[in-house]
């Protein structure tokens, strides 16, 4: 074959010609006949009962054809939004789940929480409408701050939550632990916060409700990441609309970052308001109405500790972790802290036993949920850095103290204290590789120069592994989830023998139309420029779960995998027909249909049109038509891992921390598309540092408001903060997928943090420093450089 | 973003009449006042576009001094031969004001006009003792710029030009909010002759000369005269990005910086 394009080959990508040149059609870009524009009053106090809401002068406004609050949806008897994946307390309790209004009534929970929802002929209608919406407050006492939410003094934020305790959460054998805490020859205690972090993907959520009376039919357009779950939890749940008469469509999203896997409040709105007057109404979010309505993401208080042997080998682990969960549970608030974080504690180590204890707590801030990574990057923190801190109080060498503990290839497939059992891995391979491409050897040398020059100079390491391809559906269910998380595809071969795809994954960056049409190429033999994927209708597409947790190649790229198989066998059957010949004799080998053992042969686009001219068909036994769909559950989760280490320069005048080399050898199994992977893996690191580095969710304690709650305050990465990202694949064959793919979107995320963090901590270990809280922000390392260089001049 | 009436004159006494109107307000470059009419925080019934006013354009020389005009762009200064030659100093801070955009939108006369706190030109202004010649009067910069967001500007009164008195030597030494990118603590030094003039933006609620720091650079003007120099943080900003101690570390760096680089090490 010659126009293939199959597993190994990095063609442009597909989807890039629109996005390129400005064609993307994004909600914001859609417009429906008479469509109105809505826009949300939003409550500027953390926490308050709502005493009254007096609409009648945004009512009598120009233009201003509603205004809907939340008293209107409860009298619709509109629910509560749903949570998708629950959790069960230490007790065997299900965790509190209060009720989430998409429109707030009776009280108020966080500087953000919608009080009203103003519809008008034009945005500016809509907004000035909405600024004469007069809402009395009786402000309550509120609390952001995790730990203080459970003191005894605090404001109770749901009556249904005593304590804000949404549960007390724990897994692993705490006796072990404590026995083996006991005997140990040395134990290294740590404390760190990992920050709350607002996603800001680049395209603000919007969303616009339909509703044609004379069918009884609601559409919903949304920035969504998995629009048939959007459809089950707001059809079932929240708005009791039957699946078939609610159409969820996600076009062109521009990112997501897990920020757009929710079930938001403003889909249910728009699409319950164009109910309410029968027609089309249409919300798009301001950038500041996203840093307050978006989830946000992290927002972990963790104590931490290792118990060593003499030689440094791990004997046990300890965790306690506060999760701050926000004013209300998000879709899959509580899973991210609890069944995405401890069972990654083991790292790519042996330890024998681990207890982790999560507190997940109610505070007076935007719900907490998964952001790239999800629960995985906050676990490999508190992992290498208790792994950084013990080599440093044992006096072993960092990459000797991984080595010492780490699972050695041959031990695979291994079995953790923390549920989970990885298949396959390599961490030796990649650290060992790592240290060469890093010129680790080199180190000592750009320190002095460093030191010449009057900086401080730090490498740091992380060796991790997380759990990717969410989810295997029996282990997902005994964990809390309410869904299946199998995904699904439909192989559509037409006439000409050219391929529509229709998958159940949405692609909003990662490149899916080309990795996707590389597989059925490679499969079906069929001209990659022959093949389109269909994602992000539900009229079009078969329930699917969507893209989250890198599970789009390892369960949906699966899933097609499996359904290009049917597509195969029925072109066997209709070439067996056709060959006069038994089915177990007929082939199919490039690109073709054949006779083993023959020259007897006949292309794949010649079977197809044949599949759909079936004049001689014995219909009893072959039906016409070549379309083919499968459904595919994987059997465990993947674990990708790697090891990157970087080295940081800092500026004790200034206290800037310049990320300096970076280099990563990740194990992200069979690799598709090396280009995409490798931009997957650079967008990911990057969007790790700027977590190490520069961004914050911050509220202030004293007023409950987000003070970083623009870009103007809240610092994301650019491009001149980052060098060269040496990237390099170290991989091991997933054994349980059928591509053997593990997935690449978080490893980025997941990795470089910790990184970054233990170049700092090691750049500044001359002057004593043992730890430095994320993100590494100048005014903050000049204070600790400050204040321990006063503490040493005292000495 | 609420309605109004623009208006888009040719001259500059077309302009002044626009703006002699109820409820007016010019536009320069719009990098500060476009954002807060979208969000709704600023709203005026006319918006008078300054855009096409030529005599408020262009950068020349007048003697001892440079005079640039009100709408001219960060990046038409900064690329400018003209100030590149004579203050090359400015040409630098120009150069790094905010992002390409920015620069490319931004006019010298719009910043001042807002004085926001971190503005960078402020401090040039004030360091230089450049006078702002507005559409009624001329005053000396440390006049014009009278507090946060606040200048000597009346109503109606729109800036015409700055005229900036050549030194001998100047540099500008910033440190951009990691976020914004706007000063955290900006700090200009100029000299000429025997006297030195110091001026710091962002560090404090507006623009103000650094007078210690002056008398230091008076006796010695080098890097090394600062190391011991303290400057008093009591007015000074504190917010998520920069505690109060730290303002005034930075004061010191930036005032180092920016000797080095008006003596052409930087």
């Amino acid at each position: 074959m010659t126009n293939t394009i199959g597993v190994g080959a990095s063609p442009k990508r597909k989807e890039d010609l629109r996005f390129l040149t400005g064609k993307g059609r994004y909600v914001a870009d859609i417009k429906r006949p008479n469509m109105l524009m809505g826009a949300f009053v939003r409550s500027p106090h953390p926490h308050a009962e709502i005493v009254s809401i007096d609409i009648s002068a945004a009512l009598a406004a120009p233009g201003v054809r509603a205004v809907f609050t939340g008293e209107d949806m409860k009298a619709d008897e509109v629910g509560s939004l749903p949570v998708g994946w629950a959790i069960t307390d230490r007790h065997g309790e299900p965790c509190k789940e209060p009720p989430h209004p998409p429109i707030a009534h009776g009280k108020v929970r966080y500087v953000g929480d919608a009080v009203a929802f103003v519809i008008a002929e034009t945005q500016e209608q809509a907004e000035a409408g909405a600024e004469l919406v007069e809402v009395d407050y009786n402000v309550l006492p509120h609390v952001t701050g995790v730990v203080e939410a459970l003191q005894s003094d605090a404001p109770q934020i749901h009556e249904e939550a005593p304590g804000n305790l949404c549960a007390d959460w724990e897994l692993g054998d705490a006796a072990a632990v404590n026995a083996a805490f006991d005997t140990a020859e040395h134990v290294t205690s740590i404390e760190l916060v990992n920050q709350r972090l607002i996603g800001n993907p680049m395209e603000p959520r919007a969303a616009i409700g339909e509703y044609e009376p004379e069918r009884g039919q609601h559409t919903l357009w949304t920035t969504s990441q998995f629009p048939h779950v959007v459809r089950l939890l707001m059809g079932e749940f929240v708005l009791g609309i039957p699946q078939h008469k609610l159409r969820v469509v996600a076009p062109d999203v521009g990112g997501g970052f897990g920020v757009k896997q929710f079930h938001y409040a403003e889909e249910a709105v728009v699409t319950w308001a164009a109910s309410k007057l029968g027609g089309a109404v249409k919300w798009v979010a301001q950038r500041s109405e996203g840093f307050i309505s978006d989830a946000h993401g992290r927002d972990h208080v963790t104590q931490a500790e290792i118990a060593c042997d003499a030689e440094g080998h791990f004997l046990a682990m300890r965790v306690k972790t506060y999760a701050n969960m926000g004013g209300y549970l998000s879709t899959f608030g509580p899973n991210i802290p609890t069944n995405l974080y401890a069972p990654l504690l083991s790292g790519v180590y042996r330890i024998p036993a681990i207890h982790c204890e999560v507190m997940t707590v109610f505070t007076n801030t935007v719900p907490v949920d998964a952001y790239r990574g999800a629960g995985r990057p906050e676990a490999t923190f508190v992992v290498e850095r208790l792994v950084d801190t013990a080599a440093l109080e044992m006096g072993i060498d960092k990459l000797e103290i991984r080595r010492r503990n780490m699972i050695p290839t041959e031990a695979y497939p291994y079995q953790t204290p923390v549920i989970v059992e990885y298949d396959s891995g390599d961490p030796m391979g990649c650290l060992d590789r790592c240290e060469v491409l890093a010129d680790v050897a080199g180190f000592a040398g750009r320190k002095a120069a460093s030191e010449a020059a009057g900086k401080y100079r730090g490498m740091g390491i992380s060796t991790y592994v997380e759990a990717c391809g969410l989810a295997p559906s029996r282990l997902a269910g005994q964990l809390g989830a309410r869904s299946g998380l199998y995904e699904s595809a439909t192989v559509r071969v037409h006439p000409s023998g050219a391929v529509t795809v229709l998958i159940g994954t949405h692609n909003h960056g990662q490149g899916h139309e080309t990795t996707f049409a590389q597989i059925v190429s490679e499969r079906l033999g069929v001209p990659f420029e022959d093949i389109d994927i269909v994602f992000g209708d539900t009229d079009k597409v078969q329930h699917g779960l969507g893209t989250y947790g890198s599970r789009s190649l390892v369960v949906g790229g699966a899933a097609l995998n499996k359904a290009a198989d049917k597509v195969i066998l029925k072109g066997r059957k209709i070439a067996a027909h056709q060959f006069e010949a038994a089915l177990e004799d007929v082939v199919f080998e490039n690109g073709a249909f054949a006779v083993a053992g023959t020259d007897r042969k006949t292309p794949f686009a010649d079977i197809a049109g044949s599949a759909y001219v079936p004049f001689d068909f014995p219909l009893e036994t072959l039906e016409p038509g070549l379309e083919e769909q499968a459904y595919y559950d994987p059997v465990n989760f993947t674990y990708p891992g790697g090891a990157h280490i970087c080295e940081v320069e800092i500026d004790p005048d200034t206290g800037v921390v310049t990320l300096d080399r970076y280099t990563a050898v990740d194990d992200v199994g069979t690799i598709i598309n090396p280009m995409i992977v490798e931009g997957q893996l650079q967008g990911g690191i990057v969007q790790g540092v700027g977590q190490a580095l520069f961004e914050h969710g911050v509220y202030d304690d004293m007023s409950g408001q987000l003070l970083s709650g623009s870009f103007m305050d809240y610092c994301m990465p650019r491009a001149d903060n980052i060098p060269h990202l040496v990237i390099e694949p170290h991989s091991t064959t997933c054994t349980h997928t059928p591509l053997g793919v593990k997935g690449c979107g978080e490893c980025g995320t997941i990795g470089s943090p910790v990184a970054v963090i233990n170049a700092v901590v090691d750049a500044l270990r001359p002057l004593g420093v043992r730890h430095v809280d994320m993100p590494a922000s100048p005014n903050r390392i000049w204070n600790i450089i400050r204040k321990t260089r006063v503490r040493i001049a005292a000495e | 973003m609420k309605s109004f009436e623009y208006k888009k004159p040719d001259m500059v006494e077309e302009a002044l009449s626009a703006l002699a109107g109820e409820d007016c307000l010019p536009l320069a470059g719009g990098m500060t006042l476009l954002p807060s009419m979208k969000q709704r925080l600023i709203s005026c019934e006319t918006l008078v576009d300054l855009g096409a006013i030529d005599a408020l354009k262009g950068i020349r020389r007048d003697g001892d001094s440079l005079v640039i005009g009100a709408m001219t762009r960060h990046a038409e200064v900064a690329a400018s031969p003209l100030v590149q030659d004579t203050i090359p100093g400015l040409a630098g801070l120009a150069a790094h004001i905010g992002d390409q955009q920015v620069r490319h939108r931004g006019t010298i006369g719009g910043s001042i006009s807002n004085n926001d706190p971190a503005a960078d030109y402020p401090a040039a202004l004030v360091a230089l003792g450049a006078e702002v010649q507005t559409s009624t009067r001329a005053l000396p910069a440390e006049e014009f710029f009278v507090g946060m967001f606040e200048t000597a500007l009346e109503p109606g009164e729109i800036v015409l030009s700055v005229r900036f008195p050549i030194p001998e030597l100047a540099g500008y030494g910033k440190f951009p909010s990691p976020a914004s990118r706007y000063a955290l603590a900006g700090v200009f030094v100029a000299r000429t002759g025997a006297e030195v003039r110091v001026a710091v933006t962002g560090a404090a609620a507006s623009v103000f000369r650094a007078t210690v720091i002056e008398e230091a650079l008076s006796r010695d003007f080098s890097a090394g005269a600062l190391e011991r120099v303290s400057i008093d943080g009591t007015d000074f900003l504190s917010d998520i990005h920069a505690d109060q101690d730290y303002r005034v570390n930075l004061v010191n760096v930036m005032a180092r910086k920016a000797v080095e680089t008006a003596l052409g090490f930087g």
